[in-house]
């Protein structure tokens, strides 16, 4: 009977030794590709990067070097346009939320951002195209620059109002019962106490937009010299390296992975820098 | 807080000007209210447009836009199925292989490892939802799909052959790699959300469970998995929603052939992958309305979907709510 019970348990422990085993195995093969993934770029990415790289236009199929200034500038250049509206827009929208959130024109808003957040960034891609391609007889830098919009919104709405209702009641009671009208409460005492949390929510807005391909694919299409204004085909960053991996030729090949090692780094370092301002504040998200 | 100012009291205590602060306040909130309505109007606009230009190709083609798998611009012969089944089995495999390991993840992250340890893994894993889908893309083409054509492929041809999923020639590009590219993709998704259903639950049940003598698998078996069954569901089918809306990825490494066939290694075509591939190039109006079409119909499963797991979640920890 004791011995029963004594292989009983002998057979429990080994199952929780094996369980928690195969649970960091699996942790293991979860970060695995992570590991690939940045190791790959940095080896076929790193040897390409140079001076010239950055500042040079692509030369013509079968001619070495050649860069990729044009993308890079493309891709700057309609991110800006777009967190110029996209950053107030969703901020604003945020503050309603958290401010004045009930009621239904604020549940419809919520409805609306999540289901904007989870609609395929080609649809918007879609969207972009009839809007604004299809009226102005071409694709365009404005029409990139609207579908990145279309996408950064309803993150930044979300996000605002996440972190504005971290702000504790009693902040804002405090500003009332001195007077202060309500609008200069809101501006002067939640938005402006929250800025370091604002900021990373920007950051990591700017991230995802910064990566998307799909919406440019058929907005902002592709542009092998400088877009001379936001009415012309204009070249970003994710198209080029997609262009470029699919391309049959060993040079573009590289370009691209030096392309994707850019990318990389840049969503790398919001991220990472995102992580230390939530870490150094008193009161953390989580 | 209306209510406080509204007592005469308060108000008398108000400044001199607060027929200004009140038209301040006014103007404010409207004017707030204003960028609300006009993101709202976006949305509307977005699903209004799409429906215009795809209407002329449910007109035309009727319910066999989605039984019919012939798709030929050239003799505007537009029928969808051959997507519908590439996005359905690229989605499914990629949830099947992500789901266990990502609930995995979920348990080792925040119930087995150290603290530091877990942070670490944790924010690797969760990176691995920032990296842009065309970093995905590239690295499928030029790494994963060889090492699927000369390692993985051969090997499941060799051992599992006589199953007709894992029949065919190896040509690394496929139904296969789309299905593993999404797996990673989907990952942090369904693992940071299990994470937060799990946190829901109070340490003190799984303290109970450790006092009744179970061993840590045990007490993860009974006191997590157990009574977070729907919050992983839910997150499961966050990460299916997320994986049929996934476009750069997967047209890069599926191969790009709209047939049906029962093998996995065979490229395929999605509904997402169809519009990146032709919409730019597309020259005529019927062309131009079919993408469209598969679009909105893309469209609204992803809604279906995504609102079904937001409900699942909701209730979940409603539920859960409740009971404590």
């Amino acid at each position: 009977m004791i011995w029963d019970l004594q292989r009983f348990d002998r057979r429990r422990r080994w199952k929780n030794r094996l369980a928690i085993f195969s649970l960091t195995a699996l942790t293991a093969v979860a970060v695995l590709p992570f590991v690939s993934i940045l190791g790959y770029v940095i080896q076929r990415g790193y040897p390409v990067l140079s001076w010239q790289f950055f500042t040079s236009l692509p030369k013509p199929v079968g001619e070495e070097g050649g860069g990729i200034a044009n993308a890079l500038l493309g891709s700057i250049e309609m991110v800006a346009l777009a967190s110029l509206i996209g950053i107030p827009l969703g901020t604003l929208a945020g503050t309603y939320l958290s401010e004045f959130g009930r009621g239904k024109v604020a549940t419809t808003l919520r409805f609306t951002c999540d289901l904007l957040v989870s609609v395929p960034s080609i649809i918007v891609g879609l969207f972009a195209y009839t809007l604004i391609v299809v009226p102005m007889h071409g694709f365009s830098g404005y029409a990139g620059a609207f579908a990145l919009l279309m996408i950064q919104v309803p993150m930044v709405t979300r996000t605002t109002e996440e972190i504005l209702k971290l702000v504790p009641q009693h902040l804002r009671e405090a500003g009332l019962a001195l007077g202060i009208p309500r609008w200069k409460v809101i501006i002067r005492i939640v938005l402006r106490g929250s800025v370091s949390g604002l900021t990373t929510g920007v950051m990591l807005a700017l991230a995802r937009i910064m990566g998307e391909t799909a919406p440019l694919l058929f907005t902002a299409f592709n542009n092998r010299f400088w877009a001379e204004g936001f009415n012309q085909p204009t070249a970003s960053l994710p198209v080029l390296i997609y262009t470029y991996a699919i391309s049959p030729y060993d040079d573009w090949h590289a370009q691209a992975w030096a392309a994707a090692l850019v990318l990389v780094l840049f969503v790398l370092i919001l991220n990472i820098s995102t992580r230390i301002i939530i870490g150094r504040r008193p009161e953390g998200r989580h | 807080m209306e209510a406080l100012l509204a007592l005469p009291i308060i108000r008398s205590l108000l400044p001199q000007g607060r027929k200004e602060i009140h038209l301040g306040d006014r103007f404010f909130y409207l004017s707030l209210k204003t960028f609300a309505v006009v993101i709202i109007c976006s949305l509307v606009a977005l699903v209004y447009l799409l429906w215009s230009i795809a209407a002329p190709a449910f007109a035309n083609y009727g319910f066999h836009f989605f039984t019919v798998s012939t798709w030929n611009p050239v003799t505007e012969k537009f029928g969808t199925l051959a997507f519908i089944y590439g996005t359905v089995v690229s989605s499914v495999l990629a949830l099947i292989l992500a789901a266990p390991i990502s609930i995995a993840v979920a348990l080792f992250l925040n119930e087995v490892a150290h603290r530091h340890i877990g942070t670490l893994l944790g924010f690797m894993v969760e990176m691995l939802a920032a990296i842009p889908s065309v970093v995905y893309g590239i690295w499928g083409v030029f790494w994963l799909a060889p090492w699927m054509r000369s390692v993985v492929q051969p090997f499941l041809k060799g051992n599992f052959g006589w199953l007709p999923l894992f029949d065919g020639p190896p040509y690394g590009v496929g139904m296969l790699t789309a299905g593993i590219i999404m797996a990673i993709m989907i990952t942090p998704t369904i693992s940071s959300i299990s994470r937060e259903v799990f946190r829901t639950i109070p340490s003190t049940i799984r303290e109970g469970a450790l006092a009744l003598g179970a061993t840590k698998w045990e007490m993860l078996k009974l006191a997590i998995l157990d009574s977070s069954r729907s919050g992983i569901f839910g997150a499961c089918v966050l990460g299916l929603g997320r994986a049929f809306g996934e476009t750069m990825a997967v047209t890069m490494v599926i191969g790009n052939r709209p047939q049906i066939s029962a093998s996995l290694f065979a490229p395929a075509q999605t509904m997402a992958s169809i519009i990146a591939n032709e919409y730019a190039e597309a020259s005529s109006d019927m062309h131009r309305s079919a993408l469209a079409a598969v679009g909105l119909s893309l469209f609204l499963v992803s809604l279906l979907i995504n609102g079904g797991a937001r409900l699942i979640l909701w209730r979940s920890e409603r539920a859960f709510r409740s009971r404590v």
